[in-house]
């Protein structure tokens, strides 16, 4: 059974200390988290990629339908508020969960999942609801554009449900282990990066889509 | 059913690559069936495939990078024998559609699954072991990695025996990669190989910038690391930063290829400029990632056999990364003539000739490492001056290219085509070679042998100069890159000298598997039994060859710069190792088949989706999510070595030690 | 042992000596020897910058060299410095060495970016010449819209007279070279290139693709043809008239994909044909798939 000391090659007693190595090896509460944010990280770096891709297409709708014919404010606000109260839900689990109160984080993951597959309904929604007049990916390079990156979060988003369920599963039957805690701790951060996204996809593309 | 594959799909018609498939998978069923005659799977399986060690993930990259060069070069023999015969009225022996796949699978094999794989095999291998500490950050993700690039290797080579492989350079520019100009599966064998491989790398850099930056010796701050460790980290913190964009980039062209979509098509306000400007984003710090590693070996095997510590560290770390953070910003760089503008590529092409002033800075770093040394010829000694000799050549004609006006004549020449092989031969692989003669021995614990050691050197070094330098002259001429036809016959005898240089080459690609042959034959004539066979400066060294799965039984306190070359003086001096410390047992990760059985997956999902057979795709990914969740499931990932074998080994060590230190206090 | 010691500096100066021959056999073909400005200009650059970096990176070789020798274990002349790690003096030095440098190559490559600048006119008083060049499956076709006739395969251009090029390609992307004349640059559908430049010697000149573009690509070399300026209006004269017109059905069959065509001349010109290109408002560019897969498994019947 591991413990909070023995980790991966270290002698000297588990280091919480984040200091300029004077200490050794960090310990995995630290070293799982920090390698989880490189990875975050590299994902931003992703979407920002796909930002530039639609900045660059933003205008290229090869006579086809435009931003501003296609957005509706009203449904990105609701959307928008489902995955912001998810991320504040998802907080609230890990405050449960560090109190180790089985009942209460199982709800709130469920919650934090619910609201998720709200945000994702109305985005589909959305989807078809463009295709179906006209403005598929096909159409332009523009909406080619805009599908991949609005698409490409939900696909993480998509990921994140996987994960919340699977998390689910493994903390009812094992418990608020040690290692179930980080990767409830990894899911969070994973799940405010993705709000993250949002909030930059809904004001380039949404808002600065449909000013006048 | 089987989506687009039929039995038209393997090449019956085509003599060239039929009798090439044949051999390959022959020769692949023969050795995997001696393999299992001689009993050998289930050590392998349990010592290598399913393995989270570094050293051991690190010996199978290196495997993996050298046999794929095996195949990367018959790839450029096989041009340079077409570009030498198809002169004038003849067309040669290769038909357009099959030399231009062949140039295309000699650039993706190459820098994928050659030089990424010797590069990353030689961080896995080193690094933790310089660090001090006993395995990567993470290592079951080290072991997914691997396979997943094993995985992209395995499509590439399967592209050879069922369907094509793409015919349109190693970066696959649009509009002619597009499914209008492309139409067949060729590209697509392209895009999914080098997005599953991808993955893998790109974990491999969240793996390593976590254990450089978090996982160090007791007492290694910063700027007491290894030269080497600068390097890898400042080589990951560019895969961490650059991949994704490779990934969206590949990607955005599949969804135009699968779905339609018009990111870079002709129609529908595609614009492939786009794709020019992403592809160079990831494609400069790439060439980055590769090179820096091998600047860190150039490092250690100064300071090693010069007898001196590597002349100006500081400065060296400063340029190392102030060559990370500018590698992003010179990427306009390949393309200068796509009439960006006097500004823009003024501005691009100064800051690719900043970017030299640092490379510069480090050569002179290397040069007065030697000033006041006691310089010892061994063959890694050979590399460093091959390479100091052949790389400051390659990085001039690179500062040509970075000024526009100059560019807007020799672009996508042979001109081009000599500079980035001066410095990718010259830099990389005589990087590569230094560093598996050098660590070879701790590896495996004996070294290679010498003399077919520096046989290979001049090889490499005569065949590279011959092959490569009748190329700039051609390039002055006009010769355009990837032509399957020569229609100037002046143009022959240089191609001839370039063929003979490329034949020399092969010699030295034969030597090396001799020389591998032959020294472990022999040996016995050249154990490495003190586990410091160079009287080395850095921690490995401090280890037995081949160190124990945990690396140190304790881990070593770092007290100053070269922690082991200090620690090695002042035991020499007092005639005495450190006083044993106490011993305890020792936790280290399981090995795990998830690996293997994640690329399989990954492998069949990646092979369907080229076949357009999506039934299999998402069966594919559910095996691939599946065993992930499994694994994630269980408890236990590690095991406990026990105290009893962890003394047992470390007294082993010191006795060895001990009876090395008397008969070097006795000469000194 | 024969390969025991690396070879000292005679080794270097052999290579040395071999590689200056090697280079200067080179010295009049190709872009070292330019027939106009800009080339001419881009050569000098070339030439400044290799002897500029030269003049450092030889002495280094011959140091590295030379370290190296001096400096080996067996030498009990060369004094062992075991400690020395740092010198003030010497980083400065190593820096200011390559910094000085750049800052002067940077210079140049500042005002020759500027000056070398594609799409800038030529400094001439001779009234320039407009030459529309696109890039088809695997031809090259100009189109001379004052004198109403084109070509494939063949660029005839007067001499010392500033040509003005706009390009396009009909497919994929490609690269204009006539190595001679100096800069190339890309041409890419639905896209207007512009390129300036000037042949003061008669003569024909070897023009290349220089970006791959496909199966045919080997086969799209062309002859440049420059005549003294009344024999191009002659040629231009004789030109009209020979030949059928480029028309949209000739421009669709010339699109069908084809390599190492002859050289061949158009009397005639649809007028606002490159336009139409460029808009891709011209006759189908392509009939045929551009690559089609080696066997004809299922990818055969392209969507």
């Amino acid at each position: 059974m591991t413990t909070e000391a023995a980790t991966i090659g270290l002698t000297h007693g588990g280091s919480e200390d984040t200091g300029l190595g004077h200490r050794g090896p960090e310990s995995k509460s630290i070293v799982v988290p920090y390698g989880f944010w490189l990875f975050v990280l590299s994902d931003m770096v992703l979407f920002s990629a796909l930002f530039a891709t639609y900045a660059a297409l933003s205008n290229a709708t090869d006579g086809g339908p435009t931003s501003n014919q296609l957005f509706d404010r009203n449904l990105v606000a609701i959307e928008t508020i489902a995955l912001l109260m998810s991320s504040f839900v998802c907080g609230l689990a890990m405050i449960t969960a560090k109190r180790k109160n089985m009942a209460w984080t199982q709800i709130w993951l469920l919650v934090t999942g619910l609201l998720g597959a709200v945000f994702l309904f109305i985005e589909l929604y959305e989807f078809a609801k463009m295709i179906g007049e006209g403005a598929p990916p096909q159409r332009s390079a523009f909406l080619s554009a805009f599908f991949t990156l609005v698409g490409c979060h939900g696909a993480h988003v998509t990921a994140g449900l996987l994960w919340i369920g699977t998390m689910m599963a493994q903390i009812w039957a094992k418990g608020f282990q040690e290692h179930i805690m980080r990767r409830l701790l990894c899911l969070s951060v994973f799940w405010h990066a993705l709000d993250i996204i949002w909030v930059a996809i809904f004001t380039i593309v949404y808002l600065i889509g449909t000013l006048p | 059913m089987l989506g687009k594959l039929s039995w038209d799909a393997i090449p019956f018609h085509e003599p060239i690559p039929l009798i090439t498939s044949l051999v390959v998978v022959l020769a692949g069923a023969a050795v995997a069936i001696w393999v299992w005659r001689k009993g050998w799977w289930p050590y392998l399986w349990h010592e290598y495939i399913t393995s989270t060690d570094h050293k051991k993930i690190g010996i199978m990259y290196i495997a993996l990078g050298l046999l794929m060069l095996v195949r990367g070069f018959a790839d450029a023999i096989m041009m340079r024998a077409q570009q030498s015969m198809a002169i004038g009225a003849s067309q040669g022996y290769l038909p357009p559609e099959h030399y231009n796949q062949i140039f295309s699978a000699h650039g993706t094999i190459m820098i994928f699954f050659v030089a990424m794989p010797l590069v990353i095999g030689f961080m896995n291998f080193v690094v933790p072991l310089q660090l001090g500490v006993r395995d990567v950050a993470f290592p079951t993700m080290n072991n997914v990695s691997f396979w997943l690039t094993g995985s992209g290797a395995l499509l590439i080579n399967i592209s050879l025996v069922v369907g094509e492989f793409a015919r349109t350079g190693w970066l696959g520019f649009p509009p002619l990669s597009e499914k209008e100009f492309s139409p067949g599966v060729g590209v697509d064998y392209y895009l999914v190989a080098l997005q599953i491989s991808g993955v893998g790398t790109l974990l491999t850099g969240v793996n390593f910038v976590t254990t450089i930056l978090k996982i160090r010796a007791p007492g290694m701050s910063y700027l007491r690391m290894p030269v080497f460790c600068w390097t890898s980290l400042a080589s990951n913190l560019l895969i961490i930063a650059a991949f994704p964009v490779l990934t969206v980039t590949l990607g955005l062209l599949m969804l135009d290829r699968y779905l339609d979509f018009h990111f870079f098509t002709n129609d529908g306000g595609g614009n492939s400029m786009l794709y020019m400007n992403l592809i160079w984003v990831w494609g400069h710090p790439e060439v980055y990632i590769l090179i820096l590693p091998a600047f860190g070996i150039f490092s250690e095997v100064a300071a090693t056999f010069s007898g001196k510590p590597l002349f100006g560290y500081r400065s060296m770390v400063f340029a190392t990364m102030f060559i990370c953070i500018v590698s992003f910003m010179v990427w306009l760089h390949h393309f200068f003539t796509m009439g960006a503008g006097a500004n823009i590529n003024a501005i691009f092409g100064i800051a690719s000739m900043i970017i030299g002033i640092p490379t510069g800075v480090k050569i002179y770093n290397w040069l007065f490492t030697m000033y006041g040394g006691r310089v010892r010829f061994t063959v890694p000694m050979h590399y460093l001056i091959g390479f100091m000799l052949t790389f400051i050549l390659g990085g001039l004609t690179g500062v040509l290219l970075a000024i526009p006006p100059v560019d807007f004549v020799v672009h996508n020449t042979l001109f081009l085509v000599a500079h980035f092989h001066h410095v990718i031969i010259g830099g990389v692989v005589f990087g590569v070679m230094a560093g598996y003669t050098y660590w070879f021995p701790k590896a495996f614990g004996f070294t290679l042998h010498e003399g077919l050691g520096k046989a290979i050197f001049w090889c490499w070094f005569i065949g590279f100069h011959l092959a490569f330098m009748p190329l700039y002259v051609l390039g002055f001429w006009g010769a355009t890159r990837r032509m399957q036809h020569i229609p100037d016959p002046t143009w022959a005898p240089w191609l001839n000298v370039a063929l003979v240089g490329a034949v020399i080459i092969g010699v030295g690609i034969v030597l090396t598997v001799v020389q591998l042959l032959y020294s472990i034959k022999t040996r016995d004539q050249r154990m490495d039994v003190t586990g410091d066979p160079w009287d080395g400066r850095t921690l490995e060294w401090l280890t037995l060859s081949p160190p124990p799965h945990y690396n140190f039984a304790v881990l070593p306190d770092v007290h100053g710069e070269e922690a082991y070359w200090t620690r090695k003086q002042t035991a020499i001096k007092q005639d005495a190792l450190i006083k044993e410390p106490d011993y305890q047992p020792i936790e280290m990760p399981l090995g795990t088949p998830v690996g293997v059985i994640c690329a399989f997956f990954a492998s069949v999902c990646g092979f369907a989706i080229i076949w357009h057979i999506w039934w299999l795709a998402i069966l594919g990914l559910i095996g691939a999510f599946a065993v992930f969740v499994w694994y994630a499931w269980q408890d236990e990932h590690e095991h406990i070595i026990p105290v009893e074998e962890v003394r047992k080994n470390a007294r082993e060590r010191r006795r060895i030690r001990m009876e090395h230190l008397h008969t070097l206090s006795q000469s000194t | 042992m024969m390969f025991g010691r690396f070879q000292p500096a005679s080794a270097l100066r052999i290579a040395a000596g071999a590689g200056l021959v090697l280079l200067t056999s080179g010295c009049n073909r190709g872009i070292l020897d330019p027939v106009g400005p800009v080339g001419a200009a881009e050569k000098t650059i070339l030439i400044n910058s290799t002897a500029i970096m030269l003049a450092i990176i030889i002495p280094t070789m011959i140091a590295t060299v030379a370290f190296a020798f001096w400096f080996r274990r067996g030498n009990s002349k060369a004094t062992y410095r075991p400690d020395w790690e740092y010198s003030g003096a010497v980083e400065m030095v190593v820096w200011g060495i390559p910094v000085l440098t750049i800052m002067l190559l940077g210079g140049i490559a500042w005002i020759g970016s500027h000056d070398l600048e594609p799409s800038k006119p030529l400094d001439s008083p001779v009234k320039p010449v407009n030459v529309q060049v696109v890039s088809l499956d695997w031809k090259w076709l100009f189109i001379y819209p004052e004198q109403g006739v084109a070509t494939v395969n063949q660029l005839v251009v007067p001499a010392g007279t500033p040509i003005n090029y706009q390009l396009t390609s009909a497919t994929v992307w490609n690269v204009f070279s006539v190595p001679q004349f100096g800069t190339m640059i890309y041409t890419m559908p639905r896209m207007t290139t512009r390129l300036n430049l000037q042949a003061d010697r008669q003569g024909v000149y070897d023009g290349f693709s220089a970006h791959f573009s496909g199966d045919g690509f080997p086969g799209m070399q062309f002859k440049a043809h420059v005549l003294p300026p009344q024999q191009f209006a002659a040629w231009a004269q004789a030109a009209r008239g020979k030949g059928g017109p480029l028309d949209g059905r000739a421009y669709a069959e010339l699109s069908k994909p084809s390599s190492y065509v002859k050289p061949m001349t158009y009397g005639a010109v649809a007028p606002g044909l490159f336009d139409a290109i460029v808009a891709n408002k011209a006759p189908p560019p392509r009939m045929l798939p551009h690559n089609p897969p080696n066997t004809e498994q299922g990818a055969g019947h392209a969507r």
